[in-house]
């Protein structure tokens, strides 16, 4: 075993916090169902399940994924990929929807 | 650089497979946000039926999102059991992490079936082909984390998972996780974002 990784499951959470951290998500996903069948919260579904998906992506990651608590180069592959992605994702929609004359009609 | 028991590290002192994980899942990022950019636009373009609004059924996908999720905590349970050497909590937790990516896949292939019989396949509109371009291609990677999962498994039975056990687990983990937040993503922006 690496004294890197003897080091990280010594700093790693026990299965209490885990098991913390499993009710807040299923609370999440059971309000993001709950705001989607509301009528009056449609004005503002968007916002709304776009930052309780993202605080279920950032539990995970950064409690069950361990990257609050390893090495710091582990945190800026997954920021860097997602920054990536995030670029392709809005180069995509950009072009389809205001640059290609076949997409917009 | 390795040691003399064969450990490879890299010049920042982790180990360089959790590193090469790492790199998978940053690389898995751009595949799926293309997937995910792709479904956006293509999702309301078909000039035929049906349309994501008649076919997708959110209360069933809710359970298996939520089986996914639970997932994801018992892998962190069998990284903590082999972390202390709790061979046989480790078997347990390994097996019902299997058993809930099984689960889903079963929902999933469920939920293709029917929207089958409902007339929406690969090819029949661009929904179709981005839907299940996007689904399919997580499934997929749900039934090879099932696969290494079972393989784990199966290894520990044998003995033949005694070396870096702790380090082989929490990669497979980092995996499993991955999978998962995949999905919550795919989640909000295929199934509750249907009528937006």
């Amino acid at each position: 075993m690496s004294s890197e990784h003897a080091a990280a499951e010594h700093t790693h959470p026990g299965p209490k916090t885990y098991a913390k951290i499993a009710v807040i998500l299923t609370l999440v996903t059971a309000i993001e169902v709950w705001v989607f069948y509301i009528e009056a919260m449609q004005p503002v579904l968007v916002p709304v399940l776009i930052v309780l998906s993202a605080v279920k992506f950032s539990l995970v990651a950064m409690y069950y994924m361990h990257l609050k608590f390893d090495h710091p180069i582990f945190n800026r592959w997954l920021i860097g990929g997602l920054a990536l992605s995030f670029a392709v994702f809005i180069a995509l929609l950009a072009l389809f929807t205001f640059a290609h004359p076949i997409m917009r009609a | 650089m390795s040691d003399a028991h064969g450990h490879h590290y890299t010049s920042l002192g982790v180990d360089n497979r959790k590193l090469g994980m790492w790199l998978l899942i940053a690389s898995e990022c751009l595949l799926f946000g293309s997937l995910i950019g792709t479904y956006m636009i293509m999702r309301n373009k078909g000039l035929s039926g049906p349309t994501p609004q008649e076919v997708l059924d959110i209360p069933v996908t809710t359970i298996s999102t939520f089986v996914l999720l639970m997932s994801s905590f018992s892998i962190v349970l069998a990284l903590n059991a082999i972390q202390h050497g709790k061979i046989a909590s480790f078997r347990r937790w390994i097996l019902a992490t299997a058993l809930g990516g099984l689960i889903f896949l079963g929902f999933q292939t469920y939920e293709f079936t029917i929207f089958v019989h409902e007339g929406l396949g690969l090819s029949t509109n661009v929904f179709g082909t981005s839907f299940f371009m996007l689904t399919g291609t997580h499934g997929t990677h749900v039934a090879v984390g099932v696969i290494w999962l079972l393989s784990l498994y199966f290894a520990s039975v044998r003995g033949r998972l005694t070396e870096d056990a702790a380090l082989k687990v929490d990669t497979m983990a980092l995996y499993w996780h991955f999978v998962d937040v995949i999905w919550i993503i795919i989640f909000t922006v295929v199934y509750l974002f249907v009528f937006v």
